[in-house]
């Protein structure tokens, strides 16, 4: 039996979730393909912290567009998604790193983000838990935090309920030409393919090199009032910059139900899913080191997850160039969460031809094939 | 702060139930050096839990002389959480976190009571079986008090006879089973004469309470607390004002640290050899988590594993008869104690089933697994780790549950950063 759509979508995490609403409220036939459920992937593993970060000027604009998407969208949302905008700060242990806070002010100030510095005193104030003789930090209070596998099922139903079909639990061998097929040998076809696969989307079109990045999360008890902001060291840009090693950083955050989640570590080459002991001790050591509270805490679960990432730290948004049926959403390493509105949004105005509200240059797949020979981009 | 035992354990034993003390005593009994750790404080596990007045049993005595006389070392109040490598285990306590080293480990891990969702379940003074039991051995004041026991399962017995001797009216016990399969199960028991001799008793300490098959719990009713419980046979109803329901669907192994050591698990049950050893090579296990069959079972298996670990292979092999009789028992009491389909749809749509996030029966229902439901709900993602709702909603839902992660209990931050301390100390100093 052939089935017959506009779109199919293979992956139903949060950016295929995100692709599938959009694409079907502009009146798109569209069907989304998942081997497991939901969010189960990098969506369920991930922290679910909706922030603006400025790697680049191409990251800043994605992640500024889709936070502010995420605000608009945040009255409709139920209230599992867990939406608080808690507002995040950048962490700043010294005076090197001070100066890392007044330039990240005045980048986002000038593009119109706003941000509060914030000195010694007023660091402690909002978050008095966090460890003496820290130099300061930078609030963005524009920053949230959400549940991620509700976020992504409410896309998912409202993607539902105009129209979208959602087939669960079935796995995809291959696609390509316009046509999806399955393991149990059903064959979808449409007119486009979008491959919102996540870390599994270089498995499924040859030529895309997408690196699974492992990370740790722990999750404690309820301690309420302990936290209120998403915290993450400043020193979080030396060591999530780097593309070859191991590196963990401080990254806190609250959630509703007055847990803490514990972050975050970054490992490449590191295939199994199994908790690396080594890393998350380190991971806890240092949040331990920021905030000495966290030490007596209970921790009720760690889990481990994979972000899909690519060479120069940008999500592929867009055709793929040896195949006119293919479009790519992909590769968002750790800013997926965030982005898949503002993923979903250019996904769609380029497949309708609408005027996309930001430049979609530098998320354009064919970039990969043009620097294939090239090394790491200065910037990465 | 971490401490740890001088010099490391050539066997060391997780759980000091009956399983647990037999395996560590007929493993001391060689000279090597043996550790035991549990959770509680004192030895004895859930069924020889000891009481503020009373003394334990003779057999419960006699063991624990025998792990005083053979040197065991006793780690008492200590959760084991996590294996960070083959060959240590990382164990918390109130206030200390303590890293144990190992050449060969037995699992004696025991198994909890299962909950099944009911309205009302959650009402103060609607309690587990076990769990009544052992709040009356800490002193809870049951003298009486009205109680009803429902559930299934022989420890619904147990548990009748003792809170009568301690001067509670037990009003009803109902026994989810029906009479045909309590009478073949019974039948089966002929070859046991210990078994039959403890019915014996047990009937003679019960007489005069009403016994009702093929009936069980449909209701809990109270507005603070417990004030009433409803009971059916599916037919027929009636309600009893109670202030106690002790209820509990029979048991589930506590088999999270043997998943995560590794050990293959089937049907629910962690798969060994003869010699009660896993498929993970010197790690074996003994007691409920290979198949619920109550303590002369796990005594036997116990010492199997124990004698095994010793390398003390000739003499394990003696008692394999021995436990062929009392598994022989266990597959028996696994057939009559089954749980009728009708115990899936006791929970209303507003019933709570997950107590630790306050997840409700139809929230669930959309999902088609373990994994979804926890996700898009939090079901099983709180304190309790799962334990109690992930055993109801593998009945309810057919849901297989997930692997286990570190930690298998909640540990503190802290300890969880041991592991940083194991590598970076000289092995001597630590082991």
């Amino acid at each position: 039996m052939n089935v017959t759509y506009d779109i199919i979508i293979v992956g139903a995490g949060i950016v295929g979730a995100a692709c599938a609403d959009e694409l079907s409220r502009r009146g798109m036939a569209v069907a989304i393909v998942d081997r497991e459920w939901i969010g189960g992937g990098a969506t369920a593993a991930g922290m679910g912290h909706i922030v603006v970060m400025d790697d680049s000027e191409a990251q800043f604009a994605l992640m500024r567009y889709s936070q502010q998407l995420w605000h608009k969208l945040r009255l409709e949302l139920p209230d599992d998604v867990e939406y608080e905008q808690t507002g995040t700060i950048w962490v700043a242990a010294d005076e090197e790193e001070m100066a890392e806070v007044r330039r990240k002010r005045n980048y986002y100030g000038q593009r119109g983000v706003p941000v509060e510095e914030l000195d010694a005193q007023g660091l402690k104030h909002l978050e008095p838990h966090l460890r003496d003789a820290l130099a300061g930090g930078l609030r963005v209070p524009d920053d949230a935090v959400l549940y991620p596998p509700c976020g992504a099922r409410f896309l998912m139903e409202r993607a539902q309920q105009s129209g979208a079909k959602l087939h669960l639990g079935r796995s995809v061998t291959q696609i390509g030409d316009g046509c999806v097929r399955l393991t149990d040998g059903l064959e979808m076809q449409a007119q486009y393919i979008v491959n919102a696969a996540g870390t599994s989307a270089g498995d499924l079109t040859s030529g895309l090199e997408i690196r699974k990045r492992k990370g740790h999360l722990v999750i404690t008890d309820r301690y309420a009032r302990f936290l209120r902001h998403q915290l993450l060291e400043l020193g979080y840009l030396k060591s999530a910059h780097s593309v070859t090693t191991d590196s963990v950083a401080f990254n806190v955050q609250p959630r509703r139900t007055g847990q803490i989640l514990i972050g975050s570590s970054r490992q490449y080459g590191a295939e199994h899913k199994e908790v690396d002991h080594e890393i998350l001790a380190r991971m806890l050591r240092r949040a331990e080191e920021y905030m000495p509270g966290l030490r007596a805490m209970s921790a009720i679960r760690c889990w481990t997850g994979f972000r899909a990432a690519t060479r120069d730290k940008l999500p592929l948004i867009g055709p793929w160039p040896d195949d006119p049926s293919l479009w790519l959403a992909t590769g968002h390493e750790g800013l997926g969460i965030t982005a898949s509105l503002g993923t979903a949004r250019i996904l769609a105005d380029q497949i309708t031809g609408a005027a996309p509200e930001i430049p979609i240059e530098p998320y354009l797949p064919s970039r990969m094939m043009l620097s294939q020979t090239l090394k790491e981009p200065a910037n990465a | 702060m971490a401490s740890s035992t001088p010099d490391g354990f050539d066997v060391l034993v997780v759980g000091a139930g009956p399983a647990g003390m037999a395996a560590a005593v007929r493993a001391a009994e060689c000279g090597i050096c043996v550790g035991i750790v549990d959770d509680n404080a004192a030895v004895g596990g859930q069924i020889w839990r000891k009481s503020a007045e009373e003394d334990v049993t003779e057999d419960a005595k006699s063991w624990a002389d025998c792990l005083k006389a053979r040197q065991v070392t006793v780690l008492g109040g200590m959760h084991v959480f996590d294996q960070p490598e083959p060959g240590i285990l990382l164990a918390e306590s109130s206030d200390n976190r303590s890293v144990l080293h190992y050449e060969k480990l037995v699992l004696a891990t025991g198994a909890r009571e299962r909950f099944l969702p009911f309205p009302g379940w959650t009402l103060p003074n609607v309690i587990g079986a076990g769990g009544l039991q052992a709040m009356v051995k800490c002193r809870l004041p049951i003298r009486g008090k009205r109680v009803v026991v429902a559930g299934t399962g022989p420890l619904l017995l147990a548990v009748a006879a003792y809170l009568k001797a301690h001067g509670a009216e037990i009003l009803k016990i109902c026994e989810q089973a029906s009479w045909l399969t309590l009478l073949r199960f019974a039948t089966s028991l002929l070859t046991q004469p210990a078994k039959i001799w403890q019915g014996i008793q047990l009937s003679q300490q019960l007489g005069g309470i009403p016994f009702l098959t093929s009936s069980w719990v449909a209701a809990a009713h109270g507005d603070k607390m417990l004030e009433a419980v409803t009971i059916t046979s599916g037919s027929e109803t009636e309600t009893i004002d109670c202030d106690y329901l002790a209820c509990g669907f029979h048991l589930v192994p506590n088999i999270e640290l043997p998943i995560l050591l590794g050990c293959e698990i089937s049907d629910g049950f962690v798969q060994v050899n003869d010699l009660q050893e896993t498929n993970v090579s010197g790690v074996f296990c003994a007691g409920e988590p290979t198949g619920i069959g109550g303590v002369e079972l796990a005594l036997v298996e116990g010492q199997i594993a124990g004698l095994a670990a010793a390398s003390r292979i000739a003499e394990a092999r003696h008692l394999f008869g021995k436990r062929e009789g009392f598994r022989r028992f266990a597959r028996s009491l696994q057939r009559a104690f089954r749980l009728r389909p009708e115990l899936r749809m006791l929970a209303g749509p507003e019933t709570i089933v997950c107590r630790c996030e306050d997840v409700m029966y139809a929230q669930l229902c959309p999902y088609t697994s373990w994994r979804s439901a926890k996700l898009q709900t939090r079901c099983g993602m709180g304190p309790c780790q799962g334990r109690v709702c992930g055993a109801a909603t593998e009945f309810l839902f057919n849901w297989s549950l997930d692997s286990a992660r570190p930690p298998v209990f909640p540990a503190r931050v802290e300890s969880l950063v041991a592991v940083r301390d194991i590598k970076q100390q000289d092995p001597q100093k630590i082991s």
